[in-house]
């Protein structure tokens, strides 16, 4: 017990009489910066609405709270894409690889789902647009 | 044949041998994340530009990178390239870092810096290079804590370090005597 107070009153010394002014200055500016860091680039916003595009124009716009099964003629065939609770899938996909629907529910503001095939792809977003475009 | 050697080479020598054999150390060492180590080789970088200057710190440097790199069999890997990539902002960083003044920012300043740099010259090459896609800014904010975390433990290990050399007699002149 004592011993590890010794450790911790040695330690506490060493901070105190190695750090000066600046480097404090340093510390909690780096300490705040990092606070940014990690709310800008890890923020999980959930995401408000959902676009579904086909080809290459907007075909509609959905409330994510309105649960509903959108049913879409794509270039291959019919697919339908489930929302609920906020949340948005393809259900089903007359695709091939099927990746589109093993991709599963999206939640967060900026996440997609792309089925090339059957050229429809759907992306949440939130009340703020965390980046412009993605490029695949 | 026989290279002529000075004083300066051998303190260098010396220096980098310390440097590279902490390098090894840390490379057996299990990290809990990819990527994430403590860097404890730079100790010696920072207390080499304390205690001599620059020159010989980026010496010290440089030279550890490339033989440890040659020591891991990492040389000219993307491992190798990280570690130089890392070296030389962290040095480039320095090289401006000693101007500030110091009686207001000391060792922890310099290696909380010197950190930073590192991961940065670091994740810029790996976006430029490795992995060209955006989504490696996801790590970003884990990188920068470990860099701030172990920029200030190896800052307060160089701070005792050079109080500690400050404060002892001189090792090699009393050997002459």
């Amino acid at each position: 017990m004592s011993a590890s107070f010794k450790a911790i009153k040695k330690l506490a010394n060493l901070v105190l009489t190695s750090m000066r002014i600046g480097d404090w200055f340093i510390l909690l500016a780096a300490s705040v910066g990092i606070g940014i860091l990690f709310q800008s680039l890890w923020s999980t916003t959930h995401a408000a609405k959902l676009q579904i595009r086909m080809g290459d124009h907007v075909h509609a716009l959905y409330d994510l709270n309105i649960a509903r099964d959108v049913h879409i003629h794509g270039a291959l065939g019919d697919a339908i894409i489930q929302i609920a609770d906020g949340k948005a899938r393809f259900a089903k996909s007359p695709c091939h690889n099927q990746y589109c629907v093993h991709q599963g529910w999206l939640s967060r503001t900026g996440q997609a789902a792309i089925c090339l095939p059957n050229q429809i792809s759907l992306e949440l977003i939130g009340e703020h647009k965390p980046f412009d475009t993605l490029n695949y | 044949m026989q290279i002529q050697t000075t004083q300066d080479d051998h303190r260098i020598a010396k220096l980098a041998a310390f440097a590279i054999a902490l390098h090894m150390v840390e490379a057996l060492l299990p990290s809990p994340i990819p990527g994430v180590k403590p860097g404890i080789a730079n100790i010696v970088t920072l207390f080499v530009l304390l205690r001599y200057d620059f020159a010989t710190a980026a010496w010290v440097s440089i030279l550890r990178v490339f033989a440890s790199s040659l020591l891991l069999g990492q040389f000219l890997s993307p491992t190798f390239m990280l570690s130089l990539s890392g070296a030389v902002l962290s040095l480039a960083v320095l090289a401006l870092g000693v101007r500030l003044p110091k009686q207001y920012f000391g060792p922890v300043s310099l290696s909380i810096l010197a950190a930073f740099a590192h991961i940065a010259g670091q994740l810029l090459l790996v976006r430029l290079w490795l992995i060209p896609h955006a989504g490696i800014a996801y790590l970003i904010p884990i990188f920068a804590l470990a860099a701030l975390i172990f920029g200030v433990i190896n800052g307060l290990i160089t701070a005792k370090l050079v109080y500690q050399h400050d404060h002892q007699p001189d090792y090699e002149h009393q050997s002459l005597q």
